[in-house]
């Protein structure tokens, strides 16, 4: 919203105040005002008024006319003028040599062959309107060659405050309550508004009202008659111009003026078509022409005001286009009326149609506004069009009168609130400034809030804070540490481990953390025939390819090692995010914590990759919980598994994932040439592990017995599984030495490390042992290797 | 006699001046002072001479056969190093100019300033939550002061689900799980609750280089018994002096969230300029960064703390923004795109 200083001028004195420090204050106090500030008036100098006293054709052009003007100087001042229209005796504006328009410096100019020593200046040419079909017509009575500058308000300071900061404040959506602020925070007087008596005219018949629906809170109306005046003067066009109206004609322009001034909307009607006011909803929907020529859909929902049955108008969003005041109107209705904020606020998001007064209305304006936005609208009316009359008496009806709000603190909670000392002297006048009414009375405070502040705005005490703090300026707040008990804080496991994996994957194995969306791909999905698994869905997304939720970042994850397949020969990438998992037994989201892995490689065969990604895994086990990590053959269920190689992961007894190779239907598609391998963990599951401490054992002093055993077998495992359950405390270490295959099958050597920590080990002592072990294997069916 | 042990020492020096490596001075060593070897020999031919020149003679041998002896053993330390220095002279000299090979991970970007900020909170005593990206309506809206017909709700374009829960659409929908998870701690131990919840939040809004549908920002809250706005204001600029690792001037505006109350906008000084006005502040020597405020009674009563017993404050970070912004990233998309070539850059930054 656009605010102009001279406006503000009409109602807080503002002589010998800086008022760009002014408009700063209010930045920071009240409402955000955007960082260009417009000095209206200042590009344009040397303006006058000027009398056209001969117009003659120029003999080669039939546009242009060769005027002689009468600039109040000795001699006339020969002209030449392209404007239509040009007639004898015309007070006009006029640019005489040397005046400044924008960057222009005007000077004798030769057009088609006639010097022009000056020039006649339409309004949008001086900048003070956007009409533009022909020169100024000025009606003023002036003397010739006066600077229009004295006689209209042309310079002026114009701010926009940024309505988004305006969204919880009804009083500010006009002049005068913005003004209430400036004089609140210059420390000036508020002058009262100018308004007319309306008593005057309480013999006078009433308008047939009635509300019949509780969304209007208050309707108050009055008609007129006899207007002569069609066009509205030049400063008040020039105000409504400044703030971003265009000037439309007098009646329309002095609601549009009303409206900017006190945030009042209003509106006229012809009296013809509102006899009767009635104001209601529709039992049906129908559809409606506004005075825009829009048709538009009413539903049942939506608050009309009526004639009668016959709806007239969108109730604070729009009137209608029949009821509209048209060339052979005499006599007009004027409303001035509040509606229910979210009522206006909801039916103007379905007609998808918002305007000035419905931008207002939605932020609840005060009730108590409409009688004297009527009588500040006589006041103007009467004072420009001095034969309007008024021919009823004041309609009005109040069905729901604003929220009394009466609040009570202690100096105490100020205190305790701002951390700073600010005297009750300053809260007593800061809060009078801004039209609450305020008794202090030992230590404590009654506050009684204003109308216009207790629709919504301020209703609880911490709202009073917020009054006195920002009067008081932020910027002069003290600013304090606190003081604050000692106690030790420690972070959660799912964080710490979370950050140690992310430490391990990028610093160890070179691998790049990236982030993908929460939901499915569609379009990618499609592109490398991954389906998409039923799910949770978003049911308002904006966007068509937002809409299942991902239960695995596997899949995204796919899609983004498709993206950058040109980007290396091998890569290993990494996310730690959300995914859901349906939903649980109590019909919320069962979200989940995942860490996903892929690692892609034009260069490893996939074997070498695929225990590339296990011994990850293994390592992050062992370095973050100091377990060993299990698997277990699982069955691919998903799109994208490999039918082999697909294995449930366990940590110290807990499933936390999976790993597996990429289904060669959507390998192909990312890249012909690379392996792909995947892991997934649920992080959350890997947390509950508890992070155990390390075993030390001091190393033993007696030489170690190193024994080297070959069995042929296809797995490790069972070999794993019979050292384990010797259960012999002597075995330090295990490791495999080899692995060989030959038309005999599969052999395994593993490498038998004893010591003991108190005595050199006899033969005989490991003999035992490891024949124990080769007895159970052989009962197994797994024997050993013949030399 | 004495004419033999010159011919046989004058013939060893013209050998042992030929040998070129171990085995022949090995070879050398048995030739001359081995069981067969010439000097050996020599002693044989002693048993023809008188007791007086047998003396004389073994004397001469003896001589002879040390110097053999040592010569041999200086000739060896002479093989050995000159072997060493063989092998040395060996070796090539490498091209230390050759490029290094920087093969690292990284981190996104996103981790980084999450860490770096974390940090700070964490060394001044602040827990840091982890929390949902699912939550219900009431989370995310009705404990923080948003009623259903509130028209902040036209602000919060979210995105709802299938069974009535939403993607939460800022990190304030974390506040009322905290201050019930804190609560009694500060009722009945006095400790006030100091926590921070970084989290990833959407909002429902086509996407361009300004503007994402996911995005990531860091809620901060303290609450105790007398915590003033001078306190926030106090615990910004020193906060934010620290992410930013220079002297930060802060200044507050009024602002309007339901959630705080009063609320601000604050504002920075400019990073770039310093307060002058450059263009990246379009001028005015001031960003405006992140909103802030005393929380709302409503919202301290819907976590189950007395607001007229205790007061706090809490803001909200962006995230993304400050990541952009410290980073210099100008397409807000590019750190959701999984693009390598962008993100691969961001290696560690403490």
């Amino acid at each position: 919203m656009f605010i102009s200083m001279n406006w503000i001028s009409d109602f807080v004195d503002l002589s010998g105040i800086d008022k760009l420090e002014l408009i700063s204050k209010f930045s920071l106090s009240t409402a955000e005002v955007e960082n260009e500030i417009f000095f209206k008036g200042s590009d344009v100098s040397g303006i006058v008024v000027a009398q056209i006293k001969s117009v003659e054709e120029h003999p080669e052009s039939k546009k242009l006319h060769l005027l002689k003007v009468d600039i109040g100087e000795d001699e006339l001042v020969d002209v030449v003028c392209g404007a239509p229209n040009v007639r004898v005796g015309m007070k006009t504006a006029f640019a005489k040599l040397g005046a400044k328009i924008g960057e222009i410096t005007i000077a004798p100019r030769k057009l088609a062959g006639y010097t022009s020593n000056g020039m006649c200046c339409s309004e949008k040419e001086i900048g003070i309107s956007d009409a533009n079909d022909g020169i100024m017509d000025i009606t003023e009575d002036v003397a010739l060659g006066t600077d229009i500058k004295s006689i209209y308000d042309i310079d002026d300071i114009v701010f926009e405050v940024d309505n988004k900061s305006l969204t919880n404040r009804p009083d500010l959506w006009g002049h005068y309550g913005i003004a209430r602020e400036i004089a609140a925070l210059a420390g000036r007087e508020l002058k009262p508004l100018p308004t007319a008596d309306l008593s005057v005219y309480n013999a006078l018949p009433k308008v047939d009202l009635k509300i019949e629906d509780p969304l209007c809170q208050r309707y108050s109306c009055l008609q007129f008659g006899n207007i002569s005046v069609h066009k509205s003067p030049v400063n008040m066009r020039i105000r409504l111009y400044y703030c971003g109206m265009r000037a439309l004609n007098f009646l329309a322009d002095l609601t549009n003026y009303l409206m900017l001034e006190m945030g009042q909307p209003m509106h006229a009607f012809d009296s013809r078509k509102v006899e009767k006011i009635r104001i209601k909803r529709f039992d049906k929907p129908f559809t409606f022409k506004t005075l825009d020529g829009a048709e538009r859909k009413i539903d049942e929902n939506t608050l009309m005001i009526c004639n009668g049955d016959t709806p007239v108008a969108i109730a604070g969003i729009m009137g209608g286009l029949d009821s509209e005041i048209v060339e052979d109107t005499s006599t007009l209705t004027l409303e001035s009326a509040t509606f229910d904020a979210a009522s206006i606020r909801k039916s103007t998001v379905r007609l998808a149609h918002r305007t000035d007064a419905s931008q207002r209305y939605e932020k609840s304006l005060d009730p108590e506004m409409t009688v004297t936005a009527i009588a500040r609208f006589v006041d103007l009316l009467t004072s420009i069009d001095p034969g309007a009359v008024v021919v009823s008496a004041l309609t009005d009806e109040y069905a729901a009168k604003y929220p009394e709000v009466t609040l009570s603190f202690t100096k105490d909670f100020v205190n305790r609130y701002t951390g700073i000392e600010i005297s009750n002297e300053t809260i007593v006048n800061t809060l009078l400034s801004l039209g609450f009414g305020v008794k202090l009375c030992e230590e404590e405070f009654t506050v009684k809030v204003p109308s216009w502040r207790a629709t919504k705005d301020v209703t609880i005490k911490a709202d009073i804070i917020e009054e006195i703090t920002r009067i008081y300026g932020y910027d002069n707040f003290d600013i304090n540490t606190v003081e604050t008990p000692l106690s030790p804080v420690r972070a959660a496991q799912v964080k710490t481990d979370e950050d140690r994996i992310k430490d391990t994957l990028v610093k160890r194995y070179s691998m790049h953390e990236l982030h993908s969306y929460i939901w499915a791909y569609y379009d990618e999905y499609k592109e490398l025939g991954i389906e998409i698994e039923k799910n949770v869905e978003l049911v308002n997304a904006t966007n068509p390819n937002i809409k299942t939720i991902r239960r695995s970042i596997v899949p995204t994850q796919l899609c983004q090692v498709k993206y950058n397949t040109a980007y290396d020969a091998d890569f290993a990438v990494f996310e730690i995010g959300k995914v859901i998992e349906g939903l649980k037994e109590d019909g919320l989201c069962n979200e989940r914590k995942k860490l996903a892995i892929t690692l892609y490689s034009k260069t490893k065969d996939m074997e070498k990759l695929y225990f590339e990604l296990r011994d990850v895994l293994a390592v992050l086990a062992d370095d973050i919980k100091h377990e060993a990590l299990s698997f277990e053959k699982a069955q691919a269920t998903h799109s994208y598994q490999h039918p082999k190689n697909l294995n449930n992961i366990f940590c110290a007894g807990r499933l936390i994932g999976e790993i597996g190779i990429v289904n060669a239907s959507v390998s192909k598609k990312i890249d012909k040439k690379a392996n792909i391998v995947f892991a997934e963990i649920d992080v959350e599951e890997f947390a509950k592990i508890e992070n155990a401490s390390i075993k030390y054992a001091e190393p033993s002093k007696f030489p170690e017995i190193e024994i080297d055993l070959s069995f042929v077998s296809e797995k490790y495992a069972p070999i794993a599984q019979a050292i384990k359950n010797a259960n012999c405390s002597l075995i330090k270490s295990v490791s495999v030495v080899d692995t060989y295959a030959d038309e005999n099958g599969k052999s395994i050597t593993v490498r038998l490390l004893f010591s003991h920590p108190e005595k050199t080990l006899t033969k005989d002592e490991v003999a035992t042992v490891v024949n124990g072990i080769v007895a159970e294997l052989d009962t197994n069916g797994i024997k050993m290797k013949a030399e | 006699m004495a004419d033999k042990t010159t011919e046989v020492r004058l013939a060893f020096l013209a050998a042992l001046e030929n040998v070129a490596n171990a085995d022949e001075l090995e070879k050398l060593r048995v030739e001359y002072i081995g069981k067969k070897g010439y000097v050996t020999d020599l002693l044989k031919e002693m048993k023809s001479l008188s007791n007086e020149e047998k003396k004389t003679f073994g004397q001469a041998v003896n001589v002879l056969k040390n110097e053999v002896n040592e010569k041999i053993a200086e000739k060896r330390e002479d093989l050995k190093k000159k072997e060493i220095e063989l092998e040395n002279s060996r070796m090539p000299e490498f091209d230390i100019s050759m490029p290094a090979n920087l093969e690292r991970g990284s981190y996104h970007p996103i981790t980084l300033v999450q860490r770096q900020c974390e940090e700070i909170f964490k060394s001044m005593g602040f827990t840091v939550e982890d929390y949902s990206e699912v939550v219900t309506d009431y989370e995310c809206f009705e404990a923080l002061n948003i009623p259903k017909d509130h028209p902040a709700r036209d602000m919060q374009d979210t995105y709802y689900l299938d069974n009535g829960q939403l993607l939460k659409t800022h990190t304030s929908a974390a506040q009322n799980a905290i201050y019930k998870k804190y609560r009694d701690q500060l009722v009945n131990e006095g400790k006030p609750i100091k926590a921070i919840f970084p989290g990833r939040c959407f909002r429902n809004e086509a996407t361009d280089a300004c503007h994402e549908n996911t995005f990531f920002q860091m809620e901060g809250v303290m609450v105790g018994k007398n915590i003033s706005i001078s306190n926030l204001i106090f615990f910004m600029k020193t906060m934010l002096s620290e992410v930013f690792r220079k002297d930060i001037k802060v200044r507050l505006r009024p602002g309007f969230f339901p959630f705080v109350e009063p609320g601000f906008e604050l504002d920075i000084s400019c990073l770039i300029c310093g307060g002058e006005g450059c263009p990246s502040c379009k001028h005015s020597g001031w960003l405006e960064l992140c909103p802030c405020g005393m929380i709302h009674p409503e919202v301290l009563k819907a976590g189950g703390i007395d607001p007229e017993e205790y007061t706090g404050f809490a803001f909200g970070l962006g995230l993304t923004r400050l990541a952009m912004m410290k980073y210099g990233v100008k397409d807000i998309r590019d750190l959701n795109s999984g693009s390598l070539k962008t993100l691969s850059q961001f290696t560690d930054d403490k």
